[in-house]
């Protein structure tokens, strides 16, 4: 458990960094190119395999823990005041939503990216300035790969036609239903890493008085606020400012 | 009371003392590793002498069969003992020997112990804190690693190793880690939550026991070739003592029944630093560890039923009355007379707190010293009074934090600010079955170890020598004496339990079970303990006189004949009944008092423990009569209330003996 | 009557392992604070064998915080409301006059009831037995001054050593995980020079022998910790935890 989850802590930093590029006001052309890179690029195509085993393997080895502790107290306390935390009582709760939000964000995005047809966008960039002009493609337009690129040497410019996720992401988060959804799920990351993070250690059998400060200052500071907070804003972003 | 013809034969070697143990070693019959498969021990009790025995006694190879009445054999109570562990080391190279533990424990025990077995005892002293530490008891140690050690109550050295104030929890982790390990090895069979109800004999020869599995309620009988009793001591017949709640006689008292000869079953140790009774709810006292006496000074107003609160109270008008009596030994003198003396200011009307029957132990001198040494090693100048208490206060919490808690949680008064109320309490039983050199006792193939058998400690023993005595009896002892008697025994075959003996034991103990139950009074086990032990207390405590004795007597003869025909035991026989375990132990303790009381009435005159308020010196000192009383008094059972005087005499050829002195 | 709190006490009660329980109420008045609160049981008792019915039957024995055997759940915590005190140095001062206060046994399928609120916790006894010990036979010591021990490690030892199996940490636990209790076996041993021959494998055997008892995996919530009440330290389990990984990963068999 801890292994995987420190894993997809890591994957949570990264899928972040990665997605902040939402919030680059270039029409989703960053962004875009993103996530070809991230689709095609074949060693970070064996990771995210790998990220989906582990969480798989972490949501339903987990699962099965809390199945087997629950039979080691057949008989529940009439009366209980809880000395420990409520994320660290509630991680399998905590963990089952953040299972139920993956599958939804999944199929939102990733599956309609992988196996629906997508409106295509193209970006003229001129190579010399930076600038770079968003045209939609119309929809019956289509094309083998989810990204071609050409250059004009004459004009300096790049032209890159490529599967517009993002239009996906902009149209989806104007459904106030899936923002509420995507907002609490995150509050959902932020209860299970604040437990999270800092048990993985311990699990790892890492607890030392000089080192526990900085393992719990990041699950504060960087899990429990920082990322939640980030992924919460692409939602809320898109549907008051898109 | 007749006096018997029987003459004790304690089998001590002959030789100088100090070569006894180990020419006894070298001569000692063996039995060779393919019999030890077939013989098999029973044990019964798991405290310090009754673990290790089990443990060591498996190792060797015999069969073993272990008992005890809680849950786990870890939480016997040997594991309270809280100050330390004695052993004749000499790592502080302050003139410490095994002659000179030798000698503190006879002197400190007031010349009523067996020569030969104290020696022994001392000698094995440094093989028992080289054992535990290899089983890994962490003991306090040094900055440069190396063991430390403290002192304790009647010795000018420092010799007692320690492992905070819960010496007895980590030595008996020890023996029981041992222990488990053989029942994990499958050579100790473990039964917890059983007592031992009887001793079955066949032919005269201790051949197994009678217990009572008391979750199920149902009687069991189990065979051995030798039957250890490692069943500690019997404080609890004055009800209220140190002592566990479920400590008691029973097993010890069967066995004396059985045949077993009871030895100065009057030798009680009263612990002086106990926190005194609150109110009649009490259902046991509260010990502070005598360590506490290193630092704490003693003191009581010089003014009787002085009304103001201890810290009202000048300088000039405390009476430091330890101090006073014994400028040499100070508030560091062996616990007989520092309870007696607790006991005769208050008697004189100079005692404290609500009841009157208590004293002050004031840590504020020690604080200040403590906070002192601290300035002057920071180098910190005009340190302000604040300061000074403040890091005195850091130093002593560090020394005696848990006590000062423990302290704090039962009284509900904070010890840093206000000078603790102690009283002495029983806590200790000098007496026991009584054994030979072999540690058999007068019923062949019945051992007692421990607390349970009387051997050591005289009429006082000193402080942290108990968990010695029973480490020693149990890894060091036993596991040689036993091997004179079992190699005896390799052509005796396992006894089926069908055996008509066995059968007869076992009826015996289920009518008396079925009396206790079928009385149906209207008074429960509990309140009969607690009328005896007011009357044990009253009468047969820290001083008792020959009219007192005499009416205990007739008084506890009538509790016994009240107790079988009014007792109330509430629940089943086959089921898990505290009560009716209970019961039965109040029984036994009710026998056993009126012996103790039968002892200390036989013995006219003054020593450790025991103090006849007919024989004291003119200053109030115990006096002894060495030449009438130099004997054990080994009590031989008869029939109800009658029993027989048998004497060992006590002979010293290696120590002189005279007035004990702590002046 | 010595005091006059007035308590509402509701009492688990359970024949047997093999029956349901169920809570009982007695109104216990009188109580003085000076109390333990197993005297306040005390005073329960007599007077209900007064009134010819059962008493509760309860695990007790030093009463003085050592032994281990008391083990109440008091009003939904181990060993009741004050930290780093057993039930039996738990004293009546701590409640009020008119509190009602629910007493539970431990609650764990390692721990069958055996009646009211007394528990079978020989499991404990068969972890041990499994591995938490040194082997070494009696007579078989060097000098015990012969191996130096730092005293940073030998307290540390202590420390964990003072654990005094009363179960507290598997009661508190919500997965009734014993990890607490083994931690602090095998950290007392894997500090100490002498414990290190045994090492791999004590924290094997003694963690297969936890699992087979049926005890609950450890999701570091910390109430073990918490309520414990010889304030054991979560950083025996990261040590458990350390030496069971290197334990696991250098050692042949499985």
């Amino acid at each position: 458990m801890s292994l995987t989850g420190l894993f997809l802590c890591t994957f949570l930093v990264v899928h972040l960094i990665g997605n902040l590029q939402l919030f680059y006001n270039d029409g989703g052309y960053s962004f875009n190119k993103y996530a070809v890179f991230m689709t095609s690029f074949p060693l970070i195509k064996i990771i995210s395999y790998g990220n989906y085993f582990f969480i798989l393997f972490h949501a339903f080895w987990g699962l099965y823990l809390e199945f087997q502790n629950r039979k080691a107290r057949p008989v529940a306390y009439v009366v209980t005041k809880n000395s420990s935390s409520f994320s660290s009582r509630n991680m399998a709760v905590l963990g089952t939503i953040l299972l139920v939000y993956i599958v939804v964000h999944m199929g939102d995005f990733w599956y309609k990216y992988h196996n629906e047809t997508l409106p295509f966008v193209q970006y003229t960039e001129n190579l010399l300035t930076g600038e770079v002009v968003t045209t939609e493609m119309p929809e019956t337009y289509s094309q083998e790969t989810k990204m071609v690129e050409t250059y004009n040497q004459a004009e300096s410019t790049k032209t890159v036609i490529v599967k517009d996720l993002y239009k996906v992401v902009s149209v989806s988060f104007q459904n106030i239903l899936l923002v509420i959804f995507y907002v609490l799920a995150m509050f959902s990351v932020s209860f299970h890493l604040v437990h999270g993070f800092q048990s993985a250690f311990q699990s790892l059998g890492i607890n030392h008085p000089k080192y526990n400060p900085l393992f719990k200052f990041l699950s504060v500071w960087l899990f429990a606020i920082l990322i939640p907070i980030g992924y919460a804003a692409m939602p809320i972003y898109f549907y008051f400012f898109k | 009371m007749a006096e018997g013809t029987i003459k004790l034969d304690a089998k001590a070697p002959e030789g100088p003392i100090a070569e006894k143990w180990t020419k006894y070693r070298s001569t000692v019959p063996l039995v060779n590793p393919a019999n030890k498969r077939n013989i098999e021990i029973i044990v019964v009790g798991t405290g310090l002498a009754g673990a290790s025995a089990a443990a060591t006694l498996a190792e060797l190879g015999y069969k073993v069969k272990a008992f005890c009445f809680q849950d786990s054999p870890r939480r016997a109570h040997s594991i309270a003992a809280q100050g330390g562990i004695n052993a004749a080391k000499n790592y502080q190279n302050d003139g410490d020997s095994t002659y000179r533990l030798f000698y503190d424990t006879v002197k400190g025990g007031d010349y009523r112990a067996r020569e030969s077995n104290v020696h022994r005892l001392a000698e094995v002293s440094a093989n028992i804190i080289d054992q535990c530490v290899a089983q890994g008891v962490p003991f306090a140690r040094e900055y440069g690693g190396m063991l430390s050690n403290r002192s304790f109550g009647g010795v000018q050295v420092q010799r007692t190793f320690y492992a905070a104030g819960q010496t007895g929890q980590q030595l008996l982790l020890g023996a029981y880690s041992g222990l488990e390990r053989q029942v994990g090895m499958g050579t100790v069979k473990m039964y917890s939550r059983h007592e031992m109800l009887e001793v079955v004999k066949i032919d005269g020869v201790a051949r197994g026991i009678i217990a009572r599995d008391l979750i199920s309620g149902k009687l069991e009988r189990h065979f051995g070739h030798a039957v250890l009793l490692c069943t500690g001591g019997y404080g609890n017949v004055f009800y209220l003592s140190t002592n566990a709640m479920g400590s008691n006689v029973t097993a010890a008292w069967k066995a004396h029944k059985q045949g077993a000869f009871f030895g100065n079953p009057c030798f009680t140790q009263i612990h002086p630093t106990c926190i005194p009774v609150s109110g009649d709810h009490q259902s046991k006292l509260t010990l502070m560890s005598e360590s506490l006496r290193n630092d704490g000074r003693i003191w009581v107003p010089k003014q009787k039923d002085d009304k103001r609160a201890a810290n009202e109270i000048p300088e000039e008008e405390r009476d430091y009355y330890l101090e006073r009596r014994y400028p040499a030994f100070g508030n560091l003198v062996p616990r007989d007379i520092a309870s007696r003396a607790a006991k005769e200011r208050c008697d004189a009307g100079y005692g404290v707190g609500t009841s009157k029957m208590a004293v002050y132990l004031d840590y504020a001198a020690a604080i200040e010293r403590y906070g002192k040494a601290e300035v002057n090693k920071n180098n910190i100048e005009n340190a302000s009074k604040e300061l000074i208490s403040e890091l005195g206060k850091a130093v002593v919490k560090e020394k005696y934090g848990n006590l000062f808690d423990m302290y704090k949680q039962i009284t509900g008064e904070n010890p840093y600010e206000i000078p603790m109320r102690i009283y002495p309490a029983v806590h200790y039983t000098m007496g026991g079955l009584w054994v030979d050199y072999n540690l058999m006792t007068t019923v062949p193939g019945l051992y007692a170890l421990g607390e349970a058998n009387f051997s050591d400690h005289g009429a006082n023993r000193l402080g942290a020598s108990a968990l010695m005595q029973g480490l020693a009896d149990g890894y060091f002892v036993i596991p040689y004496t036993i091997g004179s008697y079992l190699a005896n025994e390799i052509r005796t075959k396992a006894i089926p339990t069908d055996h008509p003996a066995f059968v007869e034991a076992e009826k015996q103990v289920k009518d008396r079970i079925s009396k206790l139950v079928s009385i149906k009074g209207k008074q429960s086990p509990e309140s009969f303990h607690k009328r005896l032990g007011k009357i044990m207390w009253d009468k047969c405590g820290m001083a008792r006189n020959e009219k007192g004795l005499k009416e205990a007597i007739v008084e506890i003869q009538a509790l016994k004949k009240e107790f079988w025909s009014d007792l109330r035991v509430m629940g089943e026989i086959e089921e898990f009944n505290p009560e009716l375990d209970k019961a039965g132990r109040v029984a036994d303790f009710i026998e056993l008092g009126e012996l103790m009381c039968v002892d200390a009435l036989n013995r006219n005159e003054s020593c450790g423990g025991h103090f006849r308020e007919e024989y004291q010196t003119e200053e109030g000192e115990a006096r002894r009569d060495d030449e009438n009383y130099m004997y054990v008094a080994a009590w031989e059972f008869k029939n109800e209330s009658d029993w027989v005087l048998n004497k060992e005499p006590l002979i010293y050829e290696n120590i002189k003996i005279a007035q004990r002195s702590y002046k | 009557m010595e005091g006059n709190m007035n308590i509402t006490l509701k009492v688990w009660r359970q024949k047997n392992k093999n029956v349901k329980g169920s809570l009982e109420t007695h109104e216990v008045s009188g109580i003085s604070e000076d109390m333990s609160f197993l005297e306040m049981f005390d005073v329960l008792n007599e007077r209900l064998i007064d009134e010819n019915k059962e008493p509760i039957a309860f695990d007790h024995d030093c009463r003085e915080g050592i032994c281990g055997m008391c083990s109440m759940y008091i009003n939904g915590r181990p060993h009741g409301p004050l930290e780093g005190v057993t039930t039996c140095q738990l004293h009546m001062r701590s409640f009020k006059d008119g509190d009602t206060i629910v007493v539970e046994p431990w609650r764990a399928a390692a721990f069958p009831v055996v009646k009211d609120l007394v528990v079978d916790r020989s499991s404990f006894d068969r972890i041990i037995a499994s591995g938490g010990f040194i082997s070494v036979n009696t007579g078989n010591a060097q000098d015990g001054n012969s191996l130096p021990i730092p005293k940073e490690d030998a307290d540390k030892a202590f420390a964990a050593a003072a654990c005094i199996g009363c179960g507290a940490c598997v009661s508190a636990c919500k997965n009734a995980s014993a990890m607490l209790f083994v931690s602090a076996k095998v950290s007392q041993l894997a500090l100490l020079p002498q414990g290190q021959p045994e090492r791999e494998d004590r924290a094997k055997k003694m963690v297969a022998q936890m699992d087979i008892e049926g005890f609950g995996s450890c999701t570091n919530t910390g109430a073990c910790a918490a309520e414990c009440p010889k304030e054991i330290s979560l950083e025996n389990i990261a040590r458990l935890n350390r030496e069971f990984l290197s334990a696991s990963l250098t050692t042949a068999e499985a």
